[in-house]
């Protein structure tokens, strides 16, 4: 199985890469290529140019900058993992992401801009408040993750843009992600996926963030079952009450893999359990 | 557009489209026909070889990609003739039925021991979550793997529990 022909070009900075993507009618970003091959094989893409960012010195490395941890564009999902500098909901995210192969050679800033509707990285990234350090013809942007996911595949990066980094604010606080995989546990993309950020301070929750995974169209913040858990000592039963608000602000679809109603089920019970894990790490 | 990489500690140039996959390089440039096209939708794991050191979908990559990389596939093995130890294991341990599965099975098992030499059950399980197997049913996979850690460690490999 071959993709359709195009024109291959491995730039050596972000700078030419863009001015690449700009010359061209259909250009495409080539980082790890876990998404973008597949697709372009079963040519449900076939771009005319294909730009390998792979060969671009030092975006491969995670780092603190001001105020966040700064993942580049070439970060494996397995580095990303195994980082000591990432919150947990997103390490255990790229942890859960793909099998070992893919983790290998897929990168987390691949994942994010591919945006899925069931990965589990964009809900981490939600989650933790991320920010997309974005380059184009007209410089760099920052884009707020809550602004970042439009639509089924579809993330606000226009075609001559490539997503550089992303950085993670340091806010201290604790995460977690916790989901059902369509091939149970954790393997392959999620039915359902929460990921939860809390801050707590004298025995209350004085913030707290969650992001939803694979029931609807892309990943979306749950801002009511956020909302519930603030101000509340934490427990389990205002966890449970929390939880149960999930559903009310985050549209879910029915697919291959589950009806509305079971969706809305896994998503309150991933929530619950992710909330439970951010708030005993907290 | 000319690729050049090391395979199996030959280097291998030809070139190729810019569309070819590294698992075409690999098969019809190299002419190593043991890394195999299974799903070729990067969820099988059948051409799983080891590139830089570490485990990958051939199928999944541009042979461009690689240029200037080192492959290793399950021809890199076996030197001069003894069979390396996850070889030996899936031999004595009825690891494979049909064994199209076997070479990338056996590469995602030699990349799980070369990080973790001593994986318990669960572990080499999640490790080849990304290979596909239809035959085996993974009992006699994981044996494979556990007499594979034995022998790499200097450990006597437990016997089979057909054996007990």
């Amino acid at each position: 199985m071959y993709p359709r022909p195009f024109e291959y070009l491995a730039p050596g900075s972000i700078d030419e890469a863009v001015r690449e993507l700009s010359n061209s009618d259909y250009g495409k970003v080539l980082a790890g290529g876990m998404s973008l091959i597949p697709m372009m094989k079963l040519r449900l893409l076939s771009p005319e140019l294909v730009v390998d960012i792979g060969r671009i010195p030092g975006l491969d490395e995670i780092v603190e900058v001001a105020g966040a941890t700064s993942i580049g564009a070439l970060v494996r999902h397995a580095a990303t993992a195994d980082s000591p500098h990432l919150p947990a909901a997103l390490r255990t995210a790229a942890a859960w992401t793909g099998d070992v192969q893919v983790r290998n050679r897929g990168t987390t800033c691949g994942a994010v801009a591919h945006a899925d509707m069931a990965a589990d990285q964009t809900a981490a990234v939600l989650a933790l408040d991320g920010v997309m350090i974005v380059s184009g013809p007209r410089g760099t942007r920052s884009v707020a993750a809550a602004d970042f996911f439009v639509d089924v595949l579809t993330s606000a990066l226009e075609p001559q843009e490539v997503l550089t980094s992303i950085e993670i604010p340091s806010r201290g606080g604790a995460s977690a992600y916790r989901k059902l995989g369509r091939r149970g546990g954790h393997s392959d993309y999620a039915i359902a996926g929460a990921a939860v950020w809390v801050d707590k301070a004298d025995g209350h929750i004085v913030s707290a963030r969650v992001a939803l995974t694979g029931v609807g169209l892309r990943a979306e913040l749950a801002r009511a079952a956020a909302q519930a858990l603030v101000g509340t000592d934490g427990s389990n039963a205002a966890i449970a009450a929390a939880a149960r608000r999930v559903g009310d602000d985050v549209p879910m679809i029915e697919d291959l893999f589950g009806s509305v109603e079971y969706k809305a089920h896994l998503a309150e019970a991933m929530t619950r359990r992710a909330m439970q894990a951010a708030v005993a790490a907290a | 557009m000319f690729v050049s990489m090391t395979i199996n500690g030959s280097v291998v140039s030809a070139d190729v489209e810019p569309r070819t996959l590294l698992v075409h390089f690999i098969r019809e440039q190299a002419g190593l026909t043991g890394t195999q096209i299974g799903c070729d939708t990067s969820s099988c794991g059948a051409c799983t070889v080891l590139w830089d050191g570490v485990t990958a979908k051939s199928c999944t990559a541009l042979a461009v990609q690689a240029d200037g990389t080192t492959i290793t596939t399950i021809e890199g093995l076996a030197v001069d003739g003894a069979l390396h130890p996850v070889q030996e294991g899936f031999w004595e341990r009825h690891g494979l039925q049909c064994g199209y599965c076997t070479p990338g099975m056996i590469m995602s098992a030699v990349g799980l021991l070369d990080g973790n030499p001593d994986p318990d059950e669960s572990e080499i399980r999640h490790a080849i979550d990304g290979n596909l197997c239809r035959c085996t049913g993974y009992h006699n996979i994981v044996r494979a793997v556990q007499y594979a850690s034995a022998r790499m460690r200097g450990v006597p490999p437990e016997a089979p529990d057909w054996e007990r």
